[in-house]
């Protein structure tokens, strides 16, 4: 069989589209200098008697670069359209792009939705008003969408993961699979790696990790982050002081370093990891029963089975989470019995919580500083002082009057962070530290890739580009929503 | 002012001694010395043959002794074995007569012990890694700093333009490319025989030897050259510098819509003028911290950019030092990059004070 292009039968698209980019670059740059000398359009007196400044050549030019740009969308578009129905005929991007065709339903399904009812939808539905927010929004959910389908439903992937094929070692994208039976996907799209494995089906299941790692350990990040950093700033004082003081030691600390104390076999074996779980897992435990007492407290006929409902879901999340085959720390020294094996519904094997324990620690000491920077200034206004004089508690205060006020920025950084924290994990994987070699994380991948990246880059391109891609989506999503959120 | 710069390096030295204090107890624990020993002695020694190899080197004392020691403010320890008669210690070696033999000797007394990795000093190890790096820093500030500022300024003197939004998506974009990305992606483009432009540019002669740039930077340590260096210092100044030109952007843009901007427009002052003279050194105070609090953070593309480019700097002796467990080796790299990460807060801090006339601290 022929190895594929990568745009097959579409290949008389490339010029229109290489012209098309070609054009709309020369486009901007020539706006760009335009707009440095300043403007000569006159002005022109309408029949109504208002006067309109002439658009001139700015305006003329402004004009074509919109459209270049819509044809430009509109080619990718083709491209996609095309390539869904005709599949590897239009190459390697057709072939992808049929693969990947639950994710764009998914992403039209998504958008129609969130574009229909978008007034109704609060912040998130404003997102749909800015441009470079929808943008970011598409790629996030693009990756989220191909994560958990080809992570947890397995479609999508073209062939096994781990499985090593014979004949396809270092093989450029498009090569026909060696031996192919009936019913095997006939091609490697994006190439073979030097383990001779789908280097496409790898970057989607590596998908899955990045997805659910980075957004979790940023969510516990941020539960650390508020559960410290509110007091810190509320109350001031000496609390204070401790708290930052041991956040910039954290932060003090050069990041790669830390990684390589914690992440390391033998301190994986003292049980160091398995402590911090302990102490940095409880914090969400904390935060929502500080934040269901301090609202409920005055009827505790509705407080009590509340909290004994919530607390006891998050309890046994919290134990089976921190403990493995029955014991929560295991070494010669100690021995700390955890949640009995069948009770125990959340698997996480050591070298993925070392990484998560690690990420989680790291992020925190800055959520920290940003919650109780916010509190600082919160704390001085009206409403804090009329709560006060109600009577209200420091914590009623602090989780129902601070909280949603300084909720805005805290959004965006949530945002920011998922992204800083996926470089992070990319980080962990390109030194080799935590994750197992085989695993199909993107960091990882790039590291087992780039020895031979002279040769073969394309192994390591492709997840290098799907980190790039991911994250810059999570930073034009952060900035779509501060635009909104300023707004109003 | 005086007495802010004292309390500041009180905190510091506290915050150093703590954080040295945690690289010391987590590479001293037991698996670790028990590795260390085990590479160091034979990987199929006994566990009593473990203990007593750790025992003679002093390695099983409490951790606040040993961290005593470490520092030069305890007497090091001493081991005499009767079987072999012969007498060593943490300051001197077996066979030094009794009136060398030194009781002290730590970081206070400038030792700082001996790499288990390199079989050196660590002192002189350190020194001729940091220069390297220095170097590296060095092209790294001289390309990153102004073209930070450039496009922050540049982006930021007429908000909303076209100018504005091509440049702000270029610094959203370099910030979101890790030193891993932008690196794996310049080698395969730039640096790949095979693949990239560099095979098309040697086809039209316009290049004379077989790529645009060197992959490795190992021949820059010794000669740098455009074509050896530029690409791990691209690589580290293209994620700080997207950080770096929004704040320098934001700060831009503020200072434009100033009262007095407005007075200088109305007053007929040239735009170009107005720009470079008045906006400019205001707008300028911000980044000044920003650049000073990233320094930090290039030790991170450090470390990542000479691991990728195999540049046998600071950041590839920390990754040698801590992947190999060689104890006192880690402590001096962790002393430095303490040491520069609390010097660039306080400098970021003193400065911001000069800077910033409205600024008094009593």
């Amino acid at each position: 069989m022929e190895p594929l292009t990568w745009t097959g039968s579409l290949a008389g698209l490339n010029i229109i589209f290489s012209i098309l980019i070609a054009l709309l670059a020369l486009g901007i740059v020539v706006q760009i200098l335009l707009s440095l000398v300043p403007s000569t359009g006159g002005r022109a007196m309408a029949a109504d008697g208002t006067l309109a400044a002439e658009k001139g050549a700015a305006g003329f030019l402004g004009f074509i670069v919109n459209w270049l740009f819509f044809g430009f969308i509109a080619l990718i578009l083709i491209y996609l359209v095309l390539g869904i129905f005709m599949g590897t005929g239009a190459g390697i991007f057709g072939g992808m792009a049929r693969q990947l065709l639950p994710v764009w339903i998914a992403l039209i399904v998504t958008f129609s939705l969130s574009i229909t009812f978008k007034r109704r939808l609060g912040l998130y539905g404003k997102l749909f008003d800015s441009t470079v927010g929808m943008i970011g929004f598409a790629i996030v959910m693009f990756w989220v969408f191909a994560g958990v389908m080809g992570g947890v439903f397995d479609m999508l992937v073209t062939h096994d993961s781990l499985s090593q094929f014979s004949g396809m070692k270092n093989k450029l994208p498009g090569t026909p699979l060696r031996g192919a039976e009936e019913g095997d996907f006939q091609w490697f799209l994006l190439g073979g790696d030097n383990l001779a494995r789908d280097v496409f089906s790898r970057l989607i299941k590596g998908a899955w990790v990045v997805v659910l790692i980075a957004p979790m350990a940023t969510i516990f990040a941020f539960m650390v982050g508020i559960t410290l950093g509110l007091p810190a700033g509320y109350y001031s004082g000496r609390l204070d002081t401790i708290l930052s003081f041991l956040a910039n030691l954290i932060l003090a600390f050069p990041v790669i370093l830390l990684f390589y104390l914690l992440v390391t076999p033998e301190i994986v074996l003292t049980g160091i990891p398995n402590y911090m779980a302990a102490v940095l897992f409880i914090f969400p435990v904390i935060f929502f029963a500080v934040l269901l007492n301090s609202r409920y407290y005055t009827q505790p006929s509705f407080r009590t089975p509340l909290l004994i409902v919530v607390l006891g879901g998050m309890m046994w999340a919290y134990l089976s989470l921190i403990s493995n085959d029955g014991v929560i720390v295991s070494n010669d020294n100690v021995l700390i019995p955890g949640l009995p094996e069948i009770l125990d519904w959340i698997p996480m094997p050591p070298e993925i919580l070392v990484v998560f324990v690690s990420v989680v620690f790291v992020n925190s000491p800055t959520v920290f500083r940003i919650v109780r920077g916010l509190a600082l200034d919160i704390k001085t206004r009206d409403y804090v002082a009329a709560a006060q004089t109600r009577g209200e508690g420091a914590w009623y205060i602090m989780l129902w009057e601070i909280l949603p006020n300084a909720r805005g920025p805290l959004i965006v950084d949530f945002c920011l962070r998922i992204g800083y924290t996926t470089i992070l994990l990319g980080t962990l994987g390109f030194f080799g530290l935590g994750l197992e070699s085989e695993s199909p994380d993107w960091g990882s991948t790039i590291n087992a890739g780039r020895r031979l990246l002279s040769l073969y880059p394309h192994a390591a391109i492709a997840p290098a580009l799907a980190l790039l891609s991911l994250v810059l989506g999570l930073n034009l999503l952060a900035d779509g929503l501060r635009e909104e959120s300023l707004r109003d | 002012m005086g007495l802010f710069i004292i309390r500041r390096l009180g905190v510091m030295l506290l915050t150093a001694l703590c954080l040295t204090f945690i690289v010391f107890w987590l590479t001293n624990l037991y698996p670790n010395l028990e590795k260390l020993a085990k590479t160091q002695g034979n990987f199929r020694m006994s566990d009593e043959a473990v203990a007593s190899y750790l025992g003679d080197r002093g390695y099983l004392q409490p951790m606040p002794v040993k961290f005593g020691q470490w520092l030069g403010v305890l007497p090091g320890w001493v081991t005499e074995r009767e079987e072999a008669d012969e007498t060593f210690g943490r300051c001197f070696s077996a066979g030094t007569p009794e009136a060398e033999r030194s009781t002290f000797c730590g970081v206070i007394q400038g030792d700082w012990g001996f790499s288990t990795v390199f079989k050196d000093e660590v002192g002189p190890t350190v020194a001729t890694r940091l220069a390297l790096t220095g170097k590296l820093m060095l092209c790294v500030l001289l390309l990153m700093v102004p073209s930070a500022l450039i496009v922050g300024v540049l982006a930021g003197m007429r908000e909303g333009s076209k100018l504005d939004r091509s440049l702000s998506t270029f610094s959203i974009a370099t910030t979101a490319t890790p030193e891993y990305v932008s690196g794996v992606i310049f080698i395969a483009v730039l640096a790949s025989s095979k693949f990239g432009i560099s095979p098309l540019l040697a086809e039209w002669g316009w290049i004379d030897g077989k790529t645009l740039f060197l992959g490795s930077a190992t021949s820059a340590m010794a000669d740098a050259t455009f074509w050896n260096f530029f690409l791990p210092v691209l690589t580290i100044s293209l994620y700080g510098m997207g950080y770096i030109a929004r704040m320098t952007r934001a700060s831009m843009t503020e200072v434009m819509t100033a009262q007095y901007i407005r007075t200088a427009r109305l007053k007929g002052v040239k735009f170009s003028d107005i720009v470079l003279k008045h906006a400019l050194r205001n707008a300028l105070i911000a980044p000044f911290t920003v650049i000073m609090l990233q320094i930090p953070w290039l030790l991170n593309g450090v470390v990542i950019v000479e691991t990728l480019f195999n540049y046998k700097g600071f950041g590839w002796l920390l990754v040698q030092a801590a992947s190999n467990n060689d104890i006192e080796l880690l402590l001096a790299v962790s002393v430095v990059s303490v040491i520069v990460v609390l010097v660039t807060q306080l400098i970021s801090d003193i400065g911001y004070v000069y800077l910033n006339p409205r600024i008094r601290i009593s």
